[in-house]
């Protein structure tokens, strides 16, 4: 068997999600530690000056492209398999185990994965959409201008149901992740007896960590909170 | 333990064959014995059900010592019932109460048709061993112990994969219907073990082949089935029968 027919049986499709579910969470860092900037002291001008950087770098730009076909083909390979994976079981069981067997959320990565994507689409329109296409305001910092994203963050999470639905959007990414990050090193066949509690320990970790981090945000930017880190700042 | 006896609500799967459609008739049976199995459980009441003329549950059996496989059942949602590591022979009656209403149901899967009533069709997995799970070498007599040296630590691993006695509780406790953990017990003892490293490759590929034509589904990883497993089958089989695909696919011409 050649390499080209990997990717269409059973493991290879999985293989397929589980390659975009890693690339996917290794864009989850970068736009974390980028967007923790808001969390601290000045950081309107640290954010800004930082998503300059990420909207002007050739190579982000390049990899944002890779980014978006990432995203595209986790969510039709995810829609695909779930579809498909529910024909082969035509008749269902009158009674099932539940949660005494396996957990709910490892069960439920589709409908998770769905409120992410309404979140997503969202979040996009709030932010993507304005600073790729339709524009935004400016401001100077030594004399140059930049678009000021963190002055059209206040204006979205300045909005109780947009915060709302932050909060539920990274609550849905938490259990996605949960299931998610051992499931994607399980199908890569990472996972050994000296692996397994390493990876699962980790993943949990990442799984709790990132969302929460992300949560912060539209929370301390509604309520104008800011933490001070003294002389340390988180710009890259 | 102490003794004792209980009246049950059994809800039964009946279904002619596999053409026809099936629906849950409910039984009472009375003065069973806690220390009956629940296969002789069923027994009673196809005495009783053949006595007064009637057609008799369809259900598969053979060894009733937990080793051979046949007994199936879906019991109350859990395929061989409540009890861990068990299979259904062995499940025995005390894991219920007196008054339960217990719902038993076949193994449910497109590639595991019904036959007749709680009897299924398991010949898709006769089919993805006799698509590489052997070794096709003439091996003449039984060798030596220890003439290959190998590894206390991967013949352990080998043992314990080859413990897989082939039931299909895993394809029944899946939500997709995935034969992964069958078939990672299959290749995993050959795999670890040198007399089954010169097939080592095709064995793995063609054996997925196989299994995705028989119509079972992918693995999500939810876990249900070392849950379920009666010989508790470890799911990082599933990590090595994927990695073993990967390398076979990556490398093999």
């Amino acid at each position: 068997m050649s390499w080209s027919n990997l990717f269409s049986t059973s493991i290879g499709k999985k293989l397929i999600m589980s390659l975009t579910g890693i690339f996917l969470v290794i864009f989850l860092v970068v736009h974390c530690y980028v967007n923790a900037n808001v969390l601290f002291t000045n950081g309107e001008e640290n954010f800004n000056r930082a998503a300059h950087f990420m909207g002007t770098n050739l190579l982000i730009r390049v990899t944002e492209i890779g980014l978006f076909a990432g995203f595209i083909l986790h969510i039709i390979q995810g829609y695909k398999l779930e579809w498909l994976n529910r024909s082969k079981r035509a008749s269902r069981y009158a009674v099932t185990a539940g949660n005494k067997t396996s957990k709910w959320y490892s069960r439920s990565m589709a409908l998770l994965g769905s409120l992410i994507l309404i979140f997503l689409i969202v979040h996009l329109a709030h932010f993507w959409v304005p600073s790729r296409i339709t524009g935004l305001e400016e401001v100077t910092y030594d004399g140059k201008p930049y678009h000021n994203l963190y002055l059209e963050m206040q204006h979205v999470f300045a909005q109780p149901w947009a915060v709302a639905l932050y909060l539920l959007g990274c609550f849905s990414l938490s259990w996605h992740l949960l299931h998610g990050i051992q499931s994607a090193a399980q199908t890569m066949g990472w996972t050994s007896k000296n692996y397994f509690p390493i990876i699962r320990s980790v993943g949990q970790a990442f799984s709790i960590v990132v969302p929460l981090i992300f949560a912060l945000m539209p929370v301390f930017m509604h309520f104008g909170w800011e933490i001070d880190l003294g002389s340390i700042t988180l710009l890259f | 333990m102490q003794h004792y006896t209980m009246n049950l609500n059994l809800k039964v799967w009946r279904q002619k064959s596999g053409t026809s459609t099936g629906g849950f008739e409910t039984y009472s049976v009375s003065n069973i014995s806690s220390e009956m199995s629940f296969l002789e459980m069923i027994d009673v009441l196809n005495e009783r059900l053949i006595k007064e003329g009637g057609d008799p549950i369809a259900f598969d059996h053979d060894c009733r010592e937990g080793i051979c496989g046949m007994c199936s059942m879906v019991i109350d949602g859990r395929p061989h019932g409540p009890w861990k590591g068990t299979t259904t022979c062995q499940l025995h009656m005390r894991a219920f109460k007196d008054g339960d209403t217990i719902t038993i149901e076949p193994f449910r899967a497109n590639a595991f048709p019904v036959i007749k009533d709680l009897m299924v069709s398991r010949s898709a997995f006769d089919r993805i061993i006799q698509a590489g799970g052997y070794v096709s070498v003439n091996t003449g007599n039984a060798v030596d112990g220890n003439a290959i040296p190998i590894e206390k630590e991967k013949a352990d691993d080998a043992f314990a994969a080859a413990a897989c006695i082939g039931c299909g509780a895993c394809v029944a406790a899946c939500k997709n219907a995935s034969a992964m953990l069958f078939l990672s017990a299959k290749v995993s003892h050959l795999a670890l073990l040198p007399q089954g490293e010169p097939e080592r490759k095709q064995r793995v590929v063609s054996m997925v082949a196989q299994m995705d034509k028989e119509g079972f589904g992918s693995c999500t990883n939810t876990y249900a089935c070392e849950a379920e497993c009666p010989k508790e089958i470890s799911v990082l089989n599933i990590a090595r029968l994927n990695r073993e695909y990967l390398n076979a696919s990556l490398s093999g011409s």
